[in-house]
């Protein structure tokens, strides 16, 4: 791998930048492989990262059924923090952000991950409670979190109008400092080539189309729009298509893929300085490295694998944009486009092994996987390294919809980022 | 915005509607005879297929009624609309996927 350094791009620029060699390989698949990884976003390529370098596995393939980061890893706004109420995801989404905290060194590849702090807002009583609750339910669980009043939150981040103005006025607002985003692609691109460079293959254009067992019940290997492949540990960490994979070795999932779309503005100089979310008049959104306001917005209605969203879902949200910043009113939207999230039934992951002897899944994240990236990469890999979960995705199964032991952020926070 | 003919008033606008999940998900006759897996399976496992889905939809700003709606999930092409209660129209899963 050849590393990146100050001293190194400045020798290129001399060299007018053409010396620059492809990042990673670009193999033809193998006939058999120790563990195959479906799905090549940063989940899936953080895997099979882990699983060469942490668990020695090196003779692994990561197959992607268009380009890599292409699925909601490229198309989501970027939004990390760990802030949740429940004592298991606080343990799961904290795993992950101190792993971010060291990414960049430890790929050598700039991830951008920047804590400028995740302030949600409150609009009522109801989240005013509710936000309180969970600035202590974190601080239990060492995570940081902050209540701010009304006027600190205008310090925190002048932009928003607090004033009383509003429909929904700001009553206050949860900080996480520690909170932030990072730039998507050199997350999966990062993983990519540190993978690569272990020896992992990473296959584009490779479509999964069907899950082989053996006579046992044992997964055998996968068919692919390349050939078969044969192997005994399959991870599938494909987001919105997981229940059409799941569907290939004779499992129903519990769940449900939904259109979530997000939208850019014309890029502009720097404005807003933090990321805001807004769960109750559903809003999110932070300024880019670029200079484009990243904007989120909900899920539409009903599943669907369309990856569009529909346009009175955007409008929805700009309302809600242009009511907080006033001054976003006379920004221009360049583009929106939508990504399929997976949805569980209360709204967190499932990062298990499964009932099928070498299936394991990491799947369920919805529309807030992106910030567990590094985390659910280096779980998964040991789940599948060692057959068994690690304690903090341990209560993260399949079977806890049978044994009632929900893990319910859905009903902690109705909507998650 | 999906146009969604209801079998009771016509065509109408999807926020005139509410979504009411995957269709013909028949709650047990007797759930106390059965086992948490069967339960389970009752409320929380979905088909979620990528491609025709028939589903649950309410005129909430209408009649108010529920109805039954086949609809590929792909292209979101609406194929059918049926009232609840009645069978499945037996359409080929492919039909609509073109
Ligand atoms: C608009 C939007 C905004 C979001 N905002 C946030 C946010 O602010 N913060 C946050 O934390 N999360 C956010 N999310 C959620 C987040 O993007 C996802 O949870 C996370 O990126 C999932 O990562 P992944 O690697 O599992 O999935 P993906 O990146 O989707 O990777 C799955 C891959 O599997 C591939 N695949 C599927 N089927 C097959 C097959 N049969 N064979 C081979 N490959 C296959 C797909 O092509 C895809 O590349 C958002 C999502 C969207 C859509
Ligand atoms: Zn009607």
């Amino acid at each position: 791998m050849q590393r990146f350094s100050g001293l190194d791009l400045f020798l290129r620029a001399l060299g007018r930048h053409q010396t620059w060699k492809p990042q990673w390989r670009e193999p033809e698949p193998k006939a058999a492989y120790d563990a195959v990884i479906v799905g090549g976003g940063g989940h899936g390529l953080g895997a099979a990262y882990y699983l060469a370098k942490e668990f020695g596995l090196r003779n692994i393939a990561v197959l992607e059924k268009g380009w890599i980061g292409g699925g909601n890893t490229g198309r989501n706004t970027t939004i990390i923090r760990s802030n949740y109420l429940f004592d298991e995801s606080a343990a799961l989404y904290d795993h992950a952000v101190k792993l971010w905290e060291g990414l960049s060194q430890e790929l050598n590849y700039n991830v951008m991950f920047s804590q400028r702090g995740v302030l949600m807002l409150a609009h009522n009583i109801h989240d005013i409670q509710s936000f309180k609750r969970h600035v202590h339910a974190n601080r239990v669980n060492g995570v940081d979190n902050e209540w701010l009043t009304p006027e600190q939150v205008k310090e925190f981040c002048p932009a928003l109008n607090v004033g009383p103005n509003m429909r929904y006025p700001i009553l206050g607002g949860a900080l996480q400092r520690r909170g932030g985003t990072a730039r998507h692609d050199a997350v999966a691109w990062g993983y990519a080539r540190a993978a690569d460079a272990l020896g992992v293959d990473i296959i584009q254009n490779c479509e999964v189309t069907a899950i082989n067992r053996d006579a046992q019940g044992r997964v055998s290997g996968v068919e692919t729009t390349r050939g078969p492949i044969r192997t005994t540990k399959v991870g599938v960490s494909a987001a919105g298509h997981t229940s059409v994979l799941m569907q290939m070795a004779g499992l129903r999932m519990p769940l449900e893929s939904y259109p979530l779309q997000a939208l850019v503005s014309e890029p502009v100089k720097p404005a807003f300085n933090c990321v805001v979310m807004s769960n109750t008049i559903h809003a999110y959104i932070s300024q880019s490295d670029k200079g484009e306001m990243v904007i989120g917005a909900g899920t539409d209605a009903y599943t669907s694998y369309s990856q569009r969203g529909a346009l009175h879902i955007a409008t929805h949200t700009l309302d809600a944009i242009c009511e907080l910043v006033p001054m976003f009113r006379r920004l221009r939207m360049l583009r929106k486009w939508g990504g399929i999230v997976d949805v569980t039934p209360d709204r967190s992951p499932i990062l298990a092994k499964l009932p099928v002897p070498g299936l394991y899944v990491n799947c369920g994240w919805g529309t807030g996987g992106f910030k567990a990236t590094p985390g659910a990469g280096h779980l998964l890999a040991w789940t599948m390294a060692k057959d068994e979960p690690h304690p903090i995705n341990a209560p993260f199964t399949l079977e806890r919809f049978r044994d009632g032991r929900l893990i319910d952020e859905a009903a902690a926070a109705a909507v998650a980022h | 915005m999906l146009l969604i003919p209801c079998p009771h008033c016509g065509e109408r606008p999807e926020i005139e509607f509410r979504y009411g999940g995957e269709a013909h998900v028949a709650r047990p006759a007797d759930p106390s005879a059965l086992d948490d897996e069967a339960w389970a399976a009752y409320l929380y496992l979905r088909n979620n297929p990528k491609g025709l889905h028939a589903e649950r939809w309410r005129h909430i700003h209408g009649c108010g009624r529920y109805f039954n709606v086949l609809r590929d999930t792909v292209s979101d092409k609406i194929t059918a609309t049926y009232k609840a209660g009645e069978p499945r129209p037996d359409l080929p899963a492919t039909e609509a996927a073109e």
